[in-house]
């Protein structure tokens, strides 16, 4: 059992915890947020160490102490590794696959506890709870990883399936039930984390990667409710209370994902989606042309602007962009035109992701407006451009029923005086829809490489 | 009250605290704090290394030695990861 000076350092960890997610919630203190989540961490670490006792309640024999160290050694290796080579634009598979590692650990902790189960059914239950979300979590994550790493782009799908998951699904949870109740069998508990594993698989591979941020933030609160389980079974308040702080804030982050692309949660995990695209053909004579336009001439408008509003979107990071926008910017500014940043909340591929984005180029965060801010301003605004967005501005929200994305909020770049998009071809966003924006009267295309177009509106902003 | 049902009582109040805490957060911030309580569930390193303490045999060991390294991999990954993302937040100067 836990001595006094144990549950105090736990307490304090928790504190820590509570203390980190508060300060991460505003940009000034966000950074101070994490380290003081990660001191608590540490103390929670420390404060474990009197707690490890070797079989049978002796002394930890050297073996195994040797395998703790090595393993935390390895762990921090590849996290290391991992946190810093990372390029910003691949940080959401990232935390999807660091997400993963976890889920994985705590299936694999279920497990090796399960074997002293016996008899107890509340702690065979909080075991099989975190076996099967642990292992759904991992094997999820690890196909979101593929999806964002674009080696598993198009979403899967055959016939019946949903009735797979779900007899699936069913099968996991009575073989959960069973086991639970008569609390022993290590091999039955083996081959529940297998189904589990290729739960998760069948469960992600029909989502599209334009819904992937979602899965990844609703894997995140599913691997701290196994973290909660497992401390439930084993009696660790600190991993309860962390794990819950998780699976519940995760929750919560994951239905305001949902709100910010006005879709349920179950349409987003069940619906797979894009299967109504078939509207293309018939909407393109409707739709009418496009009018391109050359660097020289954007770049005209651009400097005789008075308010420019600037939609980015991922295909600038992947042009790597982010900083040639900013030269853009600064020139403009000191021109005296008023520049700001519209930044839609799905923008990239996480909420926020184009914040971190823009942030990584210095761009200052007062210049980032939000969706709901920027909206009304947009009659205002004498140019919108769009760079590398493309579904977060599409009209088609608002106008075509029929459309997979009718009734997302978007950003109303079409109200701007004059919207110059700059895009690589016509071909269509993530979502794989037709853009309305680009047929309208105000709208002009710039053709090409996001950077190499940008460079050239630099250019000509500044011979104008 | 038994220790279960204070347990119990923990469990519930914090499903609570994490809600109340972040719903106020701006939608810029909410890939870092992804990334952050991604890493406070690394806490699951000390479930491994309890289970891995207590380990005989060599399929117990090398399960236990794999919790440990996923463990240890999500909750140094993930704060680093989220530090390095943080630190590019920045004001005007």
């Amino acid at each position: 059992m836990m001595s006094t000076p144990v549950a105090l350092a736990y307490l304090a960890a928790s504190v820590l915890f509570i203390v980190g997610i508060r300060l991460i919630s505003s940009p000034k203190s966000a950074r101070r947020g994490n380290l003081i989540a990660a001191a608590g961490m540490l103390a929670a670490f420390i404060a474990t160490l009197p707690l490890l006792h070797g079989p049978g309640g002796g002394a930890v024999p050297g073996m195994n102490w040797l395998l703790i160290a090595a393993g935390i050694g390895v762990g921090l290796g590849l996290g290391a590794y991992g946190a810093y080579s990372v390029k910003m634009t691949a940080m959401p598979q990232m935390v999807a696959l660091f997400n993963g590692l976890g889920g994985g650990a705590a299936a694999l902790v279920a497990a090796m506890e399960f074997r002293h189960a016996e008899g107890r059914v509340l702690f065979a239950t909080a075991m099989v709870f975190a076996g099967i979300i642990g292992a759904v979590s991992f094997s999820g994550s690890v196909i979101a990883f593929l999806k964002l790493e674009g080696k598993l782009e198009k979403p899967v799908t055959y016939p019946a399936q949903q009735i797979v998951n779900a007899a699936l699904l069913l099968c996991i949870g009575a073989l959960g039930a069973f086991l639970a109740l008569s609390s022993h069998g290590i091999g039955l508990f083996v081959v529940l984390g297998a189904l589990a594993l290729v739960l998760g698989v069948l469960m992600v591979l029909p989502i599209g990667g334009a819904d992937m941020p979602v899965v990844i933030s609703l894997l995140n609160s599913f691997t701290g409710l196994a973290v909660a389980a497992d401390g439930f079974a084993i009696s660790n308040v600190a991993m309860i209370i962390a794990g819950t702080l998780v699976g519940s804030s995760g929750t919560l982050l994951t239905l305001f994902m949902c709100k910010a692309m006005n879709r349920p949660v179950t349409n987003v995990l069940f619906g797979a989606f894009g299967k109504t695209v078939a509207n293309g053909e018939a909407t393109q004579c409707v739709l009418g042309t496009v009018k391109p336009i050359q660097a020289d001439e954007a770049g005209l408008v651009l400097s005789v602007a008075q308010q420019v509003v600037i939609v980015p979107g991922y295909g600038l990071a992947v042009a790597q962009a982010q900083h040639v926008i900013r030269e853009l910017a600064d020139e403009l500014v000191r021109r005296g035109v008023e520049v700001s940043y519209a930044i839609h909340p799905v923008a990239g591929r996480m909420p926020g992701h184009m914040n971190v984005l823009l942030a990584e180029a210095n761009v200052p965060y007062e210049q980032l407006v939000e969706m709901e801010a920027i909206n009304p301003q947009m009659e205002r605004a004498d140019v919108c451009l769009v760079i590398g967005a493309n579904d977060v501005v599409n009209p088609a929200a608002h106008e075509d029923p029929s459309s997979p994305i009718h009734g997302m909020p978007i950003i109303e770049a079409e109200k701007a005086r004059t919207v110059i998009v700059l895009k690589r071809s016509m071909g269509k966003g993530f979502a794989g829809i037709e853009n309305y924006l680009f047929y309208r009267d105000n709208c002009r295309m710039l053709f090409g490489d996001a950077k190499a177009s940008l460079q050239a509106l630099v250019a000509a902003v500044k011979a104008a | 009250m038994t220790a279960e049902i204070l347990t119990f009582f923990i469990f519930v109040l914090a499903i609570f605290l994490g809600i109340e805490l972040i719903f106020k957060v701006p939608s810029m911030l909410h890939t870092p704090l992804m990334s952050g309580t991604n890493a406070i569930h690394g806490i699951i390193l000390l479930g491994g290394m309890l289970v891995l303490a207590d380990a005989e045999g060599v399929v117990a060991r090398i399960t236990g030695f794999v919790a440990v390294v996923f463990g240890a991999a999500n909750v140094f990954g993930g704060f680093m990861v989220t530090d390095r993302m943080l630190k590019m937040f920045k004001r005007k100067k």
